[in-house]
């Protein structure tokens, strides 16, 4: 069950995962116990901004002034997919 | 051909417990271990193959005084870095230092939640310790999984186990029904769970995670003799994964060494990117072009890749058959004849360490 996700959430990777390098493409991958998850640019870029500091407002704010055309519903979906994965976890303000 | 993403390191074979459900080999062929240099070149070349995840695993990798700076390497070449352990000889000192050398994961096994039960199954006593070393895992704040092996003389108690994980803090339970390989294959008749056993099980881990869902990631591995199809063993052979085992030889599952004739080359002598291009133990059955009928022309080959080669080698003598396991399989019969002569009577074999390193 997945309740909606709330621009006041505060997501961050859950314990045990991390963000790594892929040694053949350079490109970000997530490491987690049981799987990798190799990542576009955009996605690395959501990522990153995830770090239990800011809400997801923030994060939009933040992926949005580095990226142009980076919708929206793009990132809220990224993040929602993330957390249905167990791979991000949200705390709320 | 796809890229290996995992690295299983088989450090030693030994270790200090007795499991019967060990799939380690019975009979440990005498020949040294790799050393540090060795394992250091090994990891190197895995990362060029553009492996993420490494498994430091035995037998009881803890068994290895040289651990700390493999687990260091590892961490500074780019792996994930995942320990496999008993737990026995994971003090506050020693996981400190390894976490400092840049740990990410432990997986801890635990027999059974009542104690006198696990240390029976396990031989020793070190049921305490285990609980210890789960406490120091969680402290450290390094994410921890608990493994228990389900059998037939603990697959009656999931809800116990289950509220064992949760009150440890663990971040993931792994209930994972044996798998009969090694000494477990040994034993597998007195093991085998009844199929209401197995059906019962289920029903508890779904209970389970009902109640637990949010704070503890149950995962169920299934008993694939119970199952109508086979398990995509090790997500297809030569596919995803590398196994080293520890006097060096390189196999596409810990199994395979038991297959006659498999053309097993070791790092010793070979380098990992041959091995894992050109080694006949992990071209022979890659892909499905080696598949008999029924798998050949199966809508599932892409889903469970034909199954188990290592059971198919076991229950027929031939590993190109199609795994028994599956009941589309003319060999399925044998598992049958297996799941119905299964029963308490037999008695277990513990599992005799090996004495030479």
């Amino acid at each position: 069950m997945t309740a909606a996700l709330s621009l006041t959430d505060r997501p961050q990777l859950r314990r045990g995962v991390r963000t790594g390098t892929d040694p053949l493409s350079g490109e970000t991958v997530l490491l987690f116990p049981e799987g990798v998850l190799i990542m576009n640019e955009t996605a690395a870029a959501v990522v990153r901004q995830c770090d239990g500091s800011r809400n997801v407002s923030a994060v939009l704010h933040s992926v949005g002034e580095g990226y142009d055309n980076v919708a929206v519903e793009d990132v809220v979906s990224l993040l929602q997919d993330l957390i249905a994965q167990g791979l991000l976890v949200t705390s709320s303000d | 051909m796809t890229r290996p993403l995992g690295l299983l390191a088989e450090l030693t074979y030994r270790c200090p417990l007795h499991c019967p459900y060990c799939s380690n080999p019975v009979a440990v062929p005498q020949a040294a271990e790799l050393g540090l240099d060795e394992w250091f070149r090994v990891l190197g070349e895995a990362r060029q193959l553009g492996v993420l995840q490494l498994h430091l695993t035995g037998g009881e990798p803890l068994a290895r005084p040289d651990l700390t700076p493999l687990v260091e390497r590892a961490r500074d070449l780019g792996f994930y870095v995942n320990l496999v352990t008993s737990g026995v000889g994971l003090d506050e000192r020693r996981a400190a230092e390894l976490a400092q050398a840049g740990l990410d994961h432990v997986q801890l096994s635990i027999q059974d939640a009542d104690r006198t039960a696990a240390d029976e199954i396990a031989g020793a006593r070190v049921w305490r310790r285990k609980i210890a070393a789960a406490r120091v895992v969680t402290a450290l704040e390094l994410p921890l999984t608990i493994n228990i092996v389900l059998h037939r003389a603990n697959i009656g108690r999931i809800g116990s186990l289950v509220d064992l994980a949760a009150a440890l803090g663990a971040d993931r339970l792994e209930l994972a029904h044996t798998q009969y390989y090694g000494w477990a294959l040994l034993n597998r008749s007195a093991l085998l769970p009844t199929h209401e056993q197995v059906v019962a099980a289920e029903h508890a881990v779904a209970q389970a995670r009902a109640v637990h869902g949010d704070t503890l990631e149950i995962l169920y591995v299934v008993a694939d003799y119970h199952e109508p199809y086979p398990k995509p063993c090790m997500h297809g052979w030569g596919r995803r994964h590398i196994v080293i085992a520890p006097d060096g030889r390189a196999l596409p599952c810990p199994a395979a060494g038991q297959i006659v004739g498999l053309g097993v080359d070791n790092v010793r002598e070979r380098s990992l990117s041959a091995i894992w291009h050109h080694s006949a133990a992990f071209t022979r059955f890659r892909g499905s072009e080696w598949m008999p009928e029924p798998c050949r022309s199966c809508p599932r080959k892409e889903v469970d890749f034909g199954g188990c080669r290592c059971q198919a080698f076991q229950l027929t003598g031939d590993a190109a058959r199609a795994d028994p396991v599956c009941q589309l399989s003319p060999d399925h019969h044998l598992v049958r004849a297996v799941v119905d002569a299964a029963g308490p009577q037999q008695s277990l074999r513990s599992r005799v360490n090996p004495t030479h390193g």
